[in-house]
């Protein structure tokens, strides 16, 4: 492999990893919150997508623009989920049984798109969309790049929620003890409840990017959730900026295995990872969680 | 994670010991009854040897009979979510395929009596994949298993021996339609009888007492002298074998394998959903589970296939049942039946008042 192949490779690593973060971040956030595992968090990014989809064919609206309406709309499905589903789960065994309600979910999700959209493959389309920026010998897809500076906005946006504003020092204060912060008077059930539909709101713009870069059909959520899972392990469940750091990681490693050997075993990093991780750290990266839960 | 249901005096299938006068006949009653399912599947196929389709939603449900019982062994009596047991039933399916094509095993009997060699297979596979996720808890052990599984899966696809994503084909069996679905409905029941008697014995045992020990509170387990890395080990193991076999017939059954199928994520977690949807961690849980739910998909898939319609239906029902009946159907419906039996001795007769209550108790 050339040395300007590999440059290449982390380039489009780093710059996939941005778009990987955006939709791995929800799934992060949704864990750290509420101690709940989303299946479905592969199925909303193809929601998002679908959702730009008819915004930008049916009336026009440009996918960034979008946003303003897929987010809020995606924001509103969060909070029903949560508070119809998510936090009637048993506390004791909420995480493993949170498995088998998003996988209805995403069940659900797919049979509705699969309805209306049939499984053929889109994709989305804008004029700027196959544009890219030329610097020194390199091509850089402006979508990609639009993406990644989008995934820093909003990511270090969260940051700032979680750790400058009251609403984030309620929400971690809910995380640590529960009664205390009842006690305290901060409203757990409610401050969760908009946690969860921020998380959401996050992948429907990720969904946009996904749908932007690669063609999706109602099937592609499986596709998408191991991949997302791997990142979220590897960057800790429930730490936003880990899950970018470890998107980046995962994708730059995932993309030089595909230049230097074989698009086809570029997949296996995230596995391997996932296991290796995990194997090497037998409490797992959840350890802190699961001792604090016994 | 609680037990669910299976643990507490009263419920279907207690171990001995705690007899109360009564118990015995109530039990040899039980076990009677026990037959009747078994009676009506040996008959079904001659009542409904007309229909094929309904009979190959049969070989499809005893098929999942077997594997969500023998992942039950594990995951159930455990309390260790296993979500890569798509693993073992991949295996078992590329196992029948390579001994029927590179071997030359004439089709028919001959390979059908190979079928063992799929769950030794299995077994061995589970050794090292065991081993590996077994060294984590819960939580991180559910992601493991996920991983592991999607490694195979790129394996199956991309290696030269498995023939990459044409997959292999099965030898093909010359038996008449009619008698070809009865043959491998056969083969399918001796299987998932086989599977039940194991998970009963196994559920009986010290072993047993084990698991249900660890899944209870792992530490306090071995704090109490069980070795809990092998006696998991052990489970893990067990418990792929049936998976393995089925998969060998599954993959009989269809004539072919190919990676998306045979190593396929859904069924990870079909296993998972009926397990739960019948009770976790009983016996006949995981067989209603199977029943009901593989019947309806197959039935949904034959009715209106391609069309998202089906997918809504049944995601919609598994929440509905999740949400009513956490705990899965077996273990509610034997809850209400107590509960039901208790108010109505209340009713016939007037017993003392610590009777009654411990009666409600249960």
């Amino acid at each position: 492999m050339s040395f300007d192949g590999l440059i290449e490779a982390i380039i489009d690593g780093v710059l996939t990893g941005g778009v990987y973060a955006l939709m791995a971040a929800g799934l992060s956030l949704i864990f750290g919150v509420m101690d709940i595992i989303n299946i479905a968090q592969g199925a909303m990014v193809v929601l998002g997508a679908y959702l730009s989809y008819v915004l930008s064919v049916h009336l026009g609206i440009d996918l960034f623009v979008g946003l303003l309406i897929t987010a809020p709309a995606m924001f509103a499905l969060g909070v029903v989920l949560e508070w119809g589903f998510m936090r009637r789960l048993r506390e004791g065994d909420r995480t493993a049984m949170s498995i088998l309600v998003t996988y209805a979910f995403a069940i659900i999700i797919e049979g509705v798109l699969t309805k209306i959209f049939s499984t053929d493959y889109q994709q989305l389309s804008a004029p700027y969309i196959n544009d890219s920026i030329h610097i020194l010998n390199f091509y850089l897809p402006v979508i990609y790049l639009l993406g990644f500076a989008m995934a820093v906005v909003l990511l270090g946006g969260l940051y700032l929620l979680f750790f400058r504003t009251k609403f984030g020092r309620g929400l971690r204060a809910s995380l640590q003890n529960r009664t205390a912060a009842d006690l305290i008077g901060i409203n757990v059930n409610r401050t969760r409840m908009i946690a969860v539909g921020i998380g959401v709101a996050v992948t429907a713009c990720g969904g946009m990017v996904y749908g932007a870069t690669v063609a999706f059909n109602p099937n592609s959520g499986y596709d998408l959730i191991s991949r997302l899972l791997a990142i979220v392990i590897l960057g800790g469940m429930g730490s936003i900026g880990g899950a970018m750091a470890s998107a980046v990681v995962l994708l730059v490693l995932a993309d030089v295995v595909a230049a230097a050997w074989s698009p086809v075993w570029s997949i296996l990093v995230f596995y391997v990872a996932i296991v290796l991780v995990l194997s090497l750290r037998p409490s797992g990266l959840f350890g802190a969680r699961a001792v604090r839960a016994q | 994670m609680s037990a669910p249901g299976a643990a507490e005096p009263g419920a279907p299938a207690a171990p001995p010991g705690e007899a109360v006068p009564g118990d015995a006949r109530r039990r040899l009653a039980s076990s009677l009854v026990a037959l009747v399912p078994l009676a009506a599947a040996i008959v079904f196929p001659l009542l409904e040897s007309g229909n094929q389709g309904d009979m190959s939603i049969a070989v499809f449900a005893l098929i999942f009979m077997a594997a969500v019982s023998a992942w039950n062994i594990f995951s159930g009596y455990s309390g260790y979510l296993a979500l890569g047991h798509a693993v073992f039933f991949g295996t078992g399916a590329y196992t029948i395929a390579l001994i029927g094509t590179d071997w030359h095993v004439p089709a028919g009997w001959a390979l059908m009596a190979l079928l063992p060699v799929c769950g030794v297979v299995a077994g061995l596979v589970a050794i090292p994949v065991g081993l590996v996720a077994l060294r984590v808890r819960r939580h991180t052990f559910v992601v493991v298993t996920i991983g592991v599984f999607f490694i195979f899966q790129t394996l199956a696809t991309n290696l030269a021996f498995t023939g990459g994503t044409s997959g292999i084909q099965v030898p093909f069996v010359l038996w008449s339609s009619t008698v070809f679905n009865q043959r491998f409905y056969y083969v399918a029941l001796v299987i998932v009888v086989a599977t039940v008697a194991l998970s009963w014995a196994v559920r009986r045992s010290r072993f047993g007492l084990q698991l249900m020990a660890i899944r209870d509170d792992e530490d306090r387990a071995r704090g109490m002298g069980v070795r809990t890395a092998r006696v998991k080990l052990a489970a893990f193991v067990i418990s792929a074998i049936p998976v393995g076999v089925v998969g060998g017939l599954w993959a009989y059954f269809l004539g072919s394998v190919y990676p998306q199928s045979a190593f396929d994520p859904l069924f990870d977690i079909a296993l998972a959903l009926m397990g739960f949807f019948g009770g976790i961690g009983t016996i006949s849980g995981p067989l209603v589970g199977a029943l009901l739910l593989e019947s309806l998909q197959q039935y949904f898939t034959q009715k209106f296939s391609a069309n998202g319609l089906y997918l809504i239906v049944y995601g919609s029902l598994f929440l509905v049942v999740i949400l009513l009946m956490p705990r899965g159907i077996v273990p509610s419906a034997s809850q209400w039946l107590r509960s039901w039996r208790a108010q109505r001795a209340d009713r016939t007769s007037t017993p003392t008042a610590g009777a009654s209550v411990a009666e409600v108790a249960r």
